[in-house]
């Protein structure tokens, strides 16, 4: 196998650097995926199906601590790639990994949430809404471990000053997992309120 | 061309020495386009095989109910549903798609754009070694206890959403997780596609010097892209209805079986634009090679392939008028699904107006192309009838539905993939393939594709109901003319599936002892003519520059019928 | 519609035994000529020009973009033809469909239709003319009507989707489990047609047949219920099955019925 790559790679006719156009690419079709998800919701919710009056019961102030954890982290990243614009890679490679630890703190709080409903008796099962609630925020919440792992990879190379282009793209993906829990926490947790 | 990487380092080294690579790595886990291409075709050919063995059984044991099929056993109702299901969902996903888009994109597009490999060269390895899973989770599904999944390639819950129902409890698991698995290798490949045809072109190809088949496949990808997702959330919903007990699409939790309808046809009906594009794309580059013509208003049937996509979006519920939506909803579908017969009626008619005035030689590539534009005129104008709401009421589910989509689907994928089969052969093996044979097998194919499937818009006419084993128990279905009918449908079908054996063998025989090509054995203009049959490791020995559009052919005032784009233009044209 | 257009395309392998079969026969009819005239006219041009415009000897082809106003007619002008066939299409296709499944006309009788894994259940109203009564008659796999009157359906499911499918009449309706859903026929002719299950339901999805007789009069039909309710009653389903296939329509001269099956069926009324 040749250790380089192709030169198609490295070319841009349209003027946009091609990991660029490929993450957009890619966040295109998963918000087709996420928003197809949440319109499902929405159909049932408006078309009364019952047990959507338990969105009552998710905890509101974990989801709005969850938001301020997730957006604070969607500003560390933006500094962990403004660092590497400018050539400075331990801030860089510093940022990243305070953006992995709001993607943890996320993931704990996600983690208390889940087991306080499950021993009240709220599982996947239990009644539509709550079907919605897991699927959702599990499929969110796989997204933000699928981000915090690629984002470990990168800090490593980036430390190395090694494909410090792919932080910018990092960040965009991370925006995007943000952006879904802003859709996601006034569905599940602040209607009904 | 701004190159982003100056200012950053990055991954790659200086182009090294290539080491010796053995077998394992220069054809199981190669990062080329050309192999990676190959692999899609042969293990697309692979399930065609598959799927045109199913459909040899339950077309049997429809002709001679009851009867054991010869080389499969007896064809017994629960085996006949796991057929037919798996038939069209092999078909679809595991034949037109990788054959038509991954194969011949994959070959195509760095060739025809002038450059070395795909943008993401690993990402489209892992794309096919996801593909690869899905086609071996699909056959692993049939052998599971319960057997195959038997809920048609439509999957409608409830019955696909409980074991009790559709009595294949892991038969349906592994099927959709395959059919999953299918969808996210493509929307990985999509992301190859569309940035190497937008990043990767040679300079001087503009956006409308990029040979149409280019455009058809990346219009599908981004169709498929965006048709796929709801439908990928209701796969996951459908999962977790099966395996963990929640109630989606259950009524009896709360759920909606309708839901599931919806989500699969948004996806379904520009599906099969996502595969009727690339042929269209494929029989464009064809005949303007054979007819030695322009083709006819590049970008009117630019804008044509873009309308219907675009429409494509707001005509699915045709496939629900009599599933229970409110009645009134169907009218709205009524008028889209008539209007997207119109961009599509403009592409056929300027594919037409292209042969005017040409000088046209029927090889089989063009015999090809050719069957392709009468076969899809009949399938084309039988979906109006299907569109007509009230007409529906009496053909949905029947077999004017089966003959439709086989007279649109078949020349999509069949006619289509051998189109470009023959055509490209010699760039790809660098062989010519034997064309008595070829005109043999083009004959014994779309003769008997006739016999098959016209005489089955009458029995559906006759109201024949489908995914039915045995129409004998059906007293009005039962007469002995129908009968007559499906049987004379299932001897030709017997008898295109022997001529397929031709091909099989002028393929292989022709990639070894074939003819040596030339480079450019059918004089065409686009570049993947300008290099070896076939093309080295790197494709190009030097970037080529491109100066004019894919289609000059027969330019008044020159000497030569065809003018390549890579020719510098000259001072005395 | 069907009085000023009839091919007798559909009705050569099914009779029409609805009030709507007529307009629905007719919308085929006058699609095949629309699509037809389109298609005769595709074909030709294409064929003429692949025998015209073979390559000669020393003929060079002409260079044409398309691209030009001039050329471009030549496609549009078909186009624009295409667009108005089709306005005029649906038309008639939205006050037919307007007709047989958004409106639903004040009804004589309702029946019932219960799909299940693998059989059909029908409720009869009996003779207080409502459902859910004492005097309701249950069958099974056999349907009982009467000729001229409007009838209303409701369509249950005990499981999955099924559909109410009777070719005759040119109907056919999903069910859906968890509703009910409703709709309307008025049977024109009288004889005993197949009634198919039209959604796949499972394994026993083929096996789904059932039948629906149209009685010529009142007396015929109570004389069936009459039988049904003293157990005495011979099922026009089984009947059917046992008399083997049914001869297309084209096949049998429409003014002789000698048919075993045409004149045992007679017979049972």
């Amino acid at each position: 196998m040749s250790t380089h790559g192709p030169i198609a790679t490295h070319r841009t006719a349209t003027g946009i650097p091609t990991g660029r156009l490929a993450v957009w690419w890619l966040l295109a079709s998963e918000i087709f995926i996420f928003g197809g998800l949440i319109m499902c919701f929405l159909l049932f919710k408006f078309n009364n199906a019952p047990g959507f009056e338990d969105a009552s019961m998710t905890s509101t102030a974990a989801g709005a601590f969850n938001t301020f954890v997730l957006l604070t982290s969607s500003l560390t990243i933006v500094l962990a790639h403004a660092a590497s614009e400018r050539g400075d890679t331990s801030a860089s490679f510093r940022y990243i990994w305070f953006t992995i630890g709001g993607g943890l703190v996320f993931m704990l709080v996600k983690t208390y949430e889940y087991s306080t409903k499950i021993l009240l008796g709220h599982t996947l099962t239990d009644n539509i809404f709550w079907s919605f609630y897991y699927t959702a925020t599990g499929l969110h919440a796989l997204h933000v471990f699928g981000g915090m792992v690629i984002m470990a990879i990168i800090s490593f190379d980036v430390r190395k000053n090694y494909n410090l282009q792919r932080v910018e793209l990092i960040g965009i993906y991370w925006h995007f997992v943000d952006i879904i829990w802003i859709f996601l926490f006034p569905i599940l947790y602040i209607a009904n309120f | 061309m701004v190159q982003q990487v100056e200012t950053i380092s990055h991954e790659t080294e200086a182009h090294g020495t290539h080491h010796e690579m053995s077998f394992w790595e220069k054809y199981i886990l190669s990062v080329d386009h050309k192999i990676i291409g190959l692999q899609y075709l042969f293990t697309g050919l692979f399930m065609a095989a598959i799927g045109g063995y199913f459909a040899y059984a339950f077309r049997m044991q429809l002709a001679f109910p009851g009867a054991e099929v010869p080389l499969f056993g007896y064809v017994d109702p629960a085996k006949f549903n796991m057929l037919v299901t798996n038939h069209g969902t092999i078909m679809i996903f595991w034949v037109a798609m990788p054959v038509l888009i991954a194969a011949f994109g994959n070959w195509m597009i760095p060739l025809m754009i002038g450059c070395d490999d795909m943008v993401f060269p690993r990402l489209n390895r892992l794309s096919y070694q996801i593909f690869l899973a899905s086609a071996l989770v699909l056959i692993l599904s049939f052998f599971v206890e319960g057997g195959g999944f038997g809920g048609a390639w439509t999957s409608y819950p409830p019955l696909s959403a409980a074991a009790e129902y559709n009595l294949t409890n892991w038969g349906a698991s592994l099927w959709l997780l395959a059919v999953a698995l299918e969808i996210v290798a493509f929307l990985l490949g999509g992301i190859n596609f569309i940035t190497t045809t937008m990043n990767a072109r040679a300079p001087g190809m503009g956006m409308m010097d990029i040979p149409i088949v280019i455009w058809m496949i990346d219009i599908a990808v981004i169709l498929f892209m965006a048709s796929v997702g709801p439908l990928i959330a209701g796969a996951v919903m459908l999962f977790f209805d099966q395996r963990l007990g929640t109630s989606f699409f259950l009524p009896s939790g709360g759920g909606d079986p309708l839901l599931w309808e919806h989500l699969f046809w948004f996806f379904g009906h520009p599906e099969v634009y996502v595969v009727l594009l690339p042929t269209m794309g494929i029989v464009a580059e064809i005949i303007t090679v054979f007819s030695r013509k322009k083709l006819f208003g590049y970008r009117t049937i630019l804008y044509t392939a873009f309308g219907t996509g675009g429409l494509s979006f707001i005509v699915w519920a045709h496939h629900q008028f009599v599933a229970g939506i409110d009645p009134r909803m169907a009218n709205v579908f009524v008028v889209t699904t008539i209007l997207i017969s119109i961009p599509i009626a403009e592409m056929l008619f300027s594919y037409i107006a292209t042969l005017y005035g040409g000088s046209i030689e029927f090889t089989t590539p063009m015999l090809w192309a050719l069957s392709f534009l009468v076969s899809f005129l009949i399938g084309g104008v039988t979906g109006i009838y299907l569109g007509a709401s009230a007409l529906d009421v009496y053909f949905h589910d029947s077999y004017f539905v089966i003959a439709h989509f086989h007279y649109t689907f078949f020349p999509i994928t069949i006619i289509g993939m051998f189109a470009a089969m023959t055509f490209w052969f010699p760039k790809m093996f660098g062989r010519m393939m034997d064309e008595t044979l070829n005109k043999i097998h083009f004959w014994g194919t779309f003769i008997p594709f006739n016999g098959l499937f016209l005489p089955l818009f009458l029995v559906g006419m006759a109201g024949q109901h489908r995914r039915i084993s045995d129409f004998t128990q059906y007293p009005d279905l039962a007469s002995p003319d129908l009968q007559g009918i499906r049987i004379f449908a299932t001897v030709s079908l017997l008898i295109m599936l022997l001529f397929q054996f031709v091909f099989i063998y002028n393929f292989f025989n022709s990639m070894f002892k074939g003819k040596k090509a030339l480079m450019n054995p059918w004089r065409a203009t686009t570049l993947e003519w300008t290099i070896p049959s076939p093309p080295p490791h790197g494709n190009f020995a030097e970037m080529p520059t491109v100066y004019r559009g894919p289609y000059e052919y027969s330019v008044p005032g020159h000497d030569e019928d065809y003018w390549p784009q890579h020719i510098p233009p000259k001072s005395n044209v | 519609m069907n009085e000023y257009l009839d091919l007798g395309l559909i009705t050569s392998f099914v009779p029409a035994a609805s009030s709507f079969a007529g307009d629905i026969d007719f919308l085929f009819d006058m699609i095949t000529i629309i699509v037809g005239f389109w298609f005769i006219i595709t074909l030709a041009t294409l064929f003429y020009f692949i025998m015209r415009f073979r390559r000669r000897e020393g003929v060079k082809a002409m260079y044409i973009s398309g691209e030009k106003h001039s050329e471009k007619v030549w496609t549009h002008y078909p186009h624009y033809g295409v667009i108005a066939f089709d306005v005029v299409l649906i038309g008639f296709v939205i006050v037919v469909w307007v007709n047989v499944k958004q409106t639903l006309p004040a009804n004589e009788d309702t029946i019932r239709a219960i799909g299940q894994q693998w059989s059909w259940s029908f409720v009869h109203t009996g003779k207080d003319g409502k459902l859910d009564t004492d005097d309701d008659v249950n069958t099974v796999n056999d349907l009982h009507v009467i000729k001229d009157k409007t009838y209303h359906f409701e369509l249950q499911s005990r499981d999955v989707l099924h559909n109410f499918a009777i070719p005759a009449f040119r109907l056919r309706q999903d069910i859906i489990p968890g509703r009910t859903i409703k709709g309307w026929f008025k049977p024109t002719e009288s004889g005993t047609f197949d009634l198919q299950c039209a959604e796949i339901c499972g394994r026993g999805h083929s096996m789904m047949f059932a039948a629906i007789t149209v009685h010529p009069d009142r007396q015929s039909y109570d004389g069936t219920m009459d039988a049904i309710r003293a157990g005495t009653y011979e099922s026009h389903f089984e009947l059917k099955r046992q008399l083997g296939p049914v001869p297309l329509p084209f096949t049998v001269s429409k003014k002789e019925s000698t048919s075993p099956y045409a004149i045992e069926l007679a017979k049972s009324f």
